[in-house]
């Protein structure tokens, strides 16, 4: 059965990185989002077969259902056409190529190096909701809700961007024109 | 059980299901024209085969010998995924919706179910969320205003009202503790009081509201079928399509609208749950017959409603969505919470 965990595993993997290849290389924005989405989905994959159902599920809700939708209808409604591509910067080729070469094998040698202390059984790290719950509300209950207020404060400030400036009064008391 | 019959039980049970779910699709479609002629002082179908029975089957071979056009102004990669992804992921969602109790056969038990995962209810969510971009990329890659305001419509309404879906069905949820359909059917089990039944729809009736409002919008149906209207957007996200790629959009809709009475009905309404009686055979099939009686009355009520309210309009539907709906659905929530922690 490992094996079957494995060879999932790994086609799962491929997908991610071939729809973070795709998402790079594609002129059209709609292209670009289809392919985060499939990334998304992919993780949500991999997630499932680390025992992890209830992430998987919030991955796929919350990313490719919900926040995604609104890339593409953001894409959809600007109707924003093919991008031109560059060459690419002088500073892109000279640094950034041997940067990401040097730290993806950095990171391959720390991960090859320590491998085996930190290998973890599938279903020994909390999977079921109620434990994500409990510790969402007990250990992390701090963190939690300072995310929420953050989440709270992006809001506004989108709402304050939202509505119109020019507005007598100053506040956004604007009607909907039927 | 050996690993074989637990494949081979798959295999039979995936062909079963989907072959009853295509023949729900087109007989909903049936008694949708039947139902809303008779509202209508019409007769419906009638021609093909007794009381028009056999219309679902000359529809379909019409669909298929159709002219399959494709305008050449699209943009073809999405315009030919676009029905596929609707109905595929219509589709999918009933892989986890039980029918009934086990049965057991040559010694082993079968769950009358095609699988059974432990957040179900979650997976059907996330399935129907993913859903929305079929009607979205259909719109845009049609390259026609009327398609693209149809699929604007339907993202932005069906990603408002998922809001109010998901936390009318979080009351059912703190009541069963569990995100198992399977459990949360279970939870449903006897009366109150010795004849009201156990279902959730009398102790959740806000929730129920909610639900069926959320649900009739989030399958673009009479009353908010804003995304398809007529009388303002032709056809709306589907105006380009023909012949099968139409179908697989009418499909993609009935099976998400039976999907959502299979949820309703084993959320609400005490899914499998009835009376019991009679010889062995007889209780074996009772439950599923209850399951589709229940699923029947919803589909009715869909129809019914379809017959009688006029459409919304657009910024009728989301000051509903968003200034009534979501309020309600918090505020039942919290009410819900608060009851079970004082308990």
């Amino acid at each position: 059965m490992i094996s079957v965990h494995l060879i999932l595993f790994l086609a799962f993997g491929a997908v991610c990185v071939a729809g973070a290849v795709n998402l790079l290389v594609q002129r059209h924005p709609i292209n670009s989002a289809l392919s985060l989405i499939a990334v998304m989905a992919a993780l949500a994959g991999e997630y499932l077969l680390l025992g992890a159902e209830f992430v998987a599920a919030l991955q796929v809700i919350v990313y490719a259902g919900a926040i995604m939708v609104l890339f593409v209808f953001v894409i959809m409604l600007l109707n924003a056409g093919v991008e031109e591509h560059t060459q690419g910067s002088r500073v892109a080729i000279l640094f950034g190529i041997p940067g990401m070469l040097i730290g993806s094998v950095l990171v391959a040698w720390v991960i090859l190096r320590h491998s085996g202390t930190g290998a973890v059984a599938i279903g020994a790290l909390p999977g079921p909701p109620k434990t994500i719950g409990q510790m969402l509300f007990h250990e992390f209950l701090l963190p939690f809700e300072i995310t929420s207020i953050l989440i709270l404060v992006a809001i506004m400030g989108a709402v304050v961007l939202a509505s119109k400036p020019s507005l007598p009064g100053g506040g956004p008391t604007q009607k909907v024109n039927d | 059980m050996p690993i074989w019959i637990y494949i081979l039980a798959a295999v039979i049970k995936s062909a079963v299901v989907l072959l009853v779910l295509l023949t729900a699709v087109a007989y909903t479609v049936w008694l949708e024209r039947k139902v809303v002629g008779h509202m209508q002082n019409r007769w419906g179908p009638t021609r093909v085969g007794p009381f028009g029975l056999l219309q679902p089957a000359a529809d379909g071979i019409k669909f298929l010998f159709k002219e399959d056009l494709t305008p050449p102004h699209v943009y073809k990669p999405l315009f030919l995924a676009a029905p596929l992804i609707a109905v595929i992921f219509a589709l999918t969602s009933i892989a986890v919706i039980p029918f009934g109790n086990s049965i057991t056969l040559f010694g082993y038990s079968f769950p009358l179910q095609i699988t059974d995962v432990n957040t179900g209810l979650l997976l059907i969510l996330g399935v129907t969320s993913i859903g929305v971009y079929g009607v979205a990329l259909a719109g845009w890659s049609s390259n026609n205003k009327y398609s693209l305001l149809g699929g604007l419509r339907a993202s932005a309404q069906m990603v408002s009202y998922e809001i109010s879906l998901g936390l009318s069905l979080v009351g059912v949820l703190i009541l069963s503790g569990s995100f198992s359909l399977r459990d949360i059917v279970d939870a449903q089990g006897g009366t109150f009081l010795g004849f009201i039944p156990r279902w959730n729809i009398f102790v959740q009736p806000v929730a129920f509201f909610c639900y069926l409002m959320a649900a009739y919008a989030e399958t673009n149906r009479i009353p908010f079928d804003l995304p398809e209207a007529e009388t303002e957007l032709v056809a709306g996200y589907h105006t380009e399509y023909s012949a099968m790629k139409f179908a697989m959009f009418f499909m993609a809709e009935y099976a998400n609208m039976i999907t959502v009475a299979c949820l309703a009905t084993l959320l609400f309404l005490g899914g499998w749950h009835g009376p019991i009686f009679g010889p062995a055979i007889l209780q074996v099939l009772l439950p599923v017959f209850w399951f589709g009686a229940k699923i029947f009355a919803f589909l009715f009520l869909y129809i019914w409603v379809r017959g009688t309210l006029p459409r919304f309009r657009y910024d009728q539907l989301m000051a509903f969505g968003w200034k009534f709906l979501l309020p309600l659905a918090l505020a039942n929530l919290i009410v819900t919470a608060i009851v079970v922690v004082v308990k």
